[in-house]
């Protein structure tokens, strides 16, 4: 497969397009349809297809294992740290309208529900590509 | 300030500590358990403080995100969930003091870090379930824990833990469809998740097929969760081929977890006025409670292998707390309740010393276990205590439990019920009287003299929870005032409807 030159070129021609969307998808997810996870889900997909197509070293290249832990706990780190945020600013867990941002309370509720699903987004990211590691290291063997 | 964020803050701990040990074993392998221990410290610690603060002032309430109800999601503490909470923390607890020496031979070393990760999120998922007052949330931490425990199951290294795993995840998938279906249902009916509001809006809708079938949904599927008779069959293997601490846990915490959930949709979603006029399931329960009791009990005698009887005992164990709950009168439902403290303690102890036994020895079969009480006396007598009250001796816990449960099956005049509870308690001894025997009246076999006569008390990391479950056998049982305060509140508050 690797000597494939269709499917390496049309490969490296999609990926930045997959990941723009999967960009726009979470960023879009606070005000309309997707969100953290499905933009996650295509992100990931991106690096699953370098995998397949390239090989599983080129993907682990891109994104390594432990920088696939890290981003994982980065994700969840983000979402609880704006949770936790909230709390101090003195409202419940995730009450975004307490953070006192220079903005009127909706487009605070907004932007930090977009930071939240970044966060979720990267998570979801690291972990549907540290599965696909994990299946394709038992393959190899 | 803090005080008001407790109930989600028992939430996010286990959560936040879990990524944490996860990113500190990825620095180094030693910081995962302090970490893990720490975090499970502190969630007990807030589970008291929840507990007396509910006693004090009465139900709590948080909106997540300040979103009211019904349209956010809230958290709801009474006395019942304040209490599970505690003993779930509390077995946690020991269960995690435990792992720390008793997985270093089950366990991998690499696969350690993974273990406290999904150790934390298990224990994540299961005080999700107790706080959240929402249907949907409530299947969401199911699922959380569920699949943390399909994960533990399967991280040892004994080859039948996968095929267990398996058979487990397969059957936890069953259950888990079948409870969002009728949540689902539930949905489409009311256009609400909040129990809360459900218990308010369902009454004009009790006579509607939608719901009469949502309702079967949920006792199937809970009835899987927590291994009801006929569909047990996922229990067995999956507790006798986990790593022993993952037993302890999961015998103890998950199974807790299942009935919590299945009280709760009982009595507060789909209320008494339901379930006792509406539907007669609780006579069928009753029954199906009943049968679980004995055939669990004679299973166990068949068995060979200490975990595998342990395990069949669980089956009857758990009917003993579904009698309780079926019977449905405020004694009755009272025992039920002070069984699942009972169950724990007894049932984690049992499994605690099973995995003493074989990390010291590496003997499993009931057979093996010839003259040990000589080399691991601790052991033994912990074994010996806890057993005494599963077969429920009087100072011991495991009595009253059954002495409730007795009285409320008289007083609504199921004289049947209590020959039941009668019955089994003598299976129960035949089965825990061989063990004894075996332990202290009998020679070790010539080829096991070497394993038997080399083995210690185990390490104190693994002893003292042991111990700290066995005084707590007899300590329960005298003070049984104790949990019966937080008791009784919270199963006039499940009757209240009546």
């Amino acid at each position: 497969m690797k000597q494939d030159v269709v499917i390496r070129t049309v490969c490296r021609l999609i990926v930045p397009f997959i990941q723009i969307f999967a960009l726009y998808v979470i960023i879009h997810g606070a005000s309309g349809t997707g969100g953290g996870f499905q933009g996650g889900v295509i992100f990931a997909s991106a690096i699953i297809l370098i995998g397949i197509a390239f090989g599983l070293p080129d993907a682990l290249q891109r994104i390594s294992e432990k920088t696939n832990t890290l981003l994982s706990c980065t994700g969840l780190y983000i979402y609880a740290g704006i949770g936790i945020l909230c709390i101090i600013f003195g409202g419940n867990f995730l009450g975004y309208s307490f953070i006192p941002l220079p903005l009127d309370s909706a487009a605070t509720r907004g932007l930090m529900a977009e930071i939240v699903e970044i966060g979720i987004g990267i998570t979801v990211m690291a972990v549907m590509t540290s599965i696909f590691y994990d299946i394709a290291v038992k393959e190899d063997m | 300030m803090i005080p008001d964020h407790l109930t989600i803050l028992i939430v996010i701990i286990p959560l936040l500590g879990a990524y944490t040990t996860l990113l500190a074993g990825w620095v180094k392998r030693r910081f995962c358990f302090p970490i893990a221990m720490v975090t499970i410290c502190i969630q007990f610690c807030i589970s008291l403080a929840l507990l007396y603060q509910v006693m004090k002032t009465g139900p709590l309430h948080y909106n997540l995100g300040n979103w009211l109800p019904p349209w956010g999601i809230e958290y709801v503490i009474d006395p019942l969930n304040g209490f599970v909470l505690v003993v779930l923390l509390f077995l946690s607890l020991l269960c995690c003091m435990y792992s720390k020496r008793s997985i270093v031979a089950e366990i991998e070393e690499k696969k350690i870090v993974g273990f406290y990760t999904v150790f934390l999120l298990l224990v994540a998922g299961v005080c999700g379930i107790a706080v959240t007052g929402d249907l949907f949330n409530l299947y969401v931490f199911l699922e959380i824990s569920s699949l943390a425990a399909y994960a533990l199951v399967a991280s040892g290294r004994e080859k039948k833990a996968l095929f267990a795993s398996f058979n487990y995840l397969i059957m936890g998938s069953v259950s888990a469809c079948f409870i969002l279906i009728g949540i689902g249902h539930l949905y489409i009916a009311t256009g609400t998740l909040n129990m809360a509001d459900l218990a308010r809006l369902l009454p004009p809708l009790y006579g509607s097929p939608l719901i009469q079938s949502a309702f079967i949904f949920f006792i199937v599927g809970l009835s899987i969760k927590t291994a009801l008779f006929p569909l047990h069959l996922w229990l067995p293997d999956a507790y006798s081929y986990a790593p022993s601490a993952v037993s302890a846990l999961i015998a103890t915490v998950m199974s807790k977890m299942g009935v919590y959930a299945l009280i709760r949709i009982l009595f507060t979603v789909f209320t008494p006025a339901f379930i006792i006029m509406e539907i007669p399931i609780m006579e069928l329960f009753c029954w199906i409670a009943a049968i679980a009791i004995i055939v669990g009990s004679v299973l166990a005698i068949t068995q060979t292998d200490l975990k595998m009887m342990l395990a069949y005992s669980s089956i009857s164990q758990m009917g003993y707390i579904l009698l309780g709950i079926g019977i449905a009168n405020s004694v009755a439902m009272t025992g039920g309740i002070l069984h699942i403290l009972n169950h724990a303690v007894m049932k984690g102890c049992l499994f605690m010393v099973a995995g003493a036994i074989i990390y010291a020895t590496g003997l499993r079969t009931i057979d093996d276990l010839k003259g040990i009480s000589r080399t691991m006396p601790l052991t033994a007598a912990a074994f010996f205590i806890a057993a005494a009250s599963m077969i429920g001796i009087p100072p011991t816990v495991g009595f009253m439990s059954k002495w409730f449960i007795a009285l409320g099956a008289l007083e609504s005049g199921q004289w049947f019920f209590v020959v039941i509870i009668l019955a089994s308690s003598l299976l129960t001894a035949i089965y825990f009287w061989r063990v004894f025997e075996y332990m202290y009246f009998r020679e070790p076999d010539m080829a096991r003299q070497a394993a038997v006569a080399g083995a210690n008390d185990p390490p104190a990391s693994m002893l003292v929870p042991i111990l700290i479950l066995a005084a707590a056998c007899i300590l329960c049982g005298i003070f049984v005032a104790v949990p019966l305060e937080v008791i009784e509140p919270s199963v006039t508050r499940l009757l209240g409807g009546n």
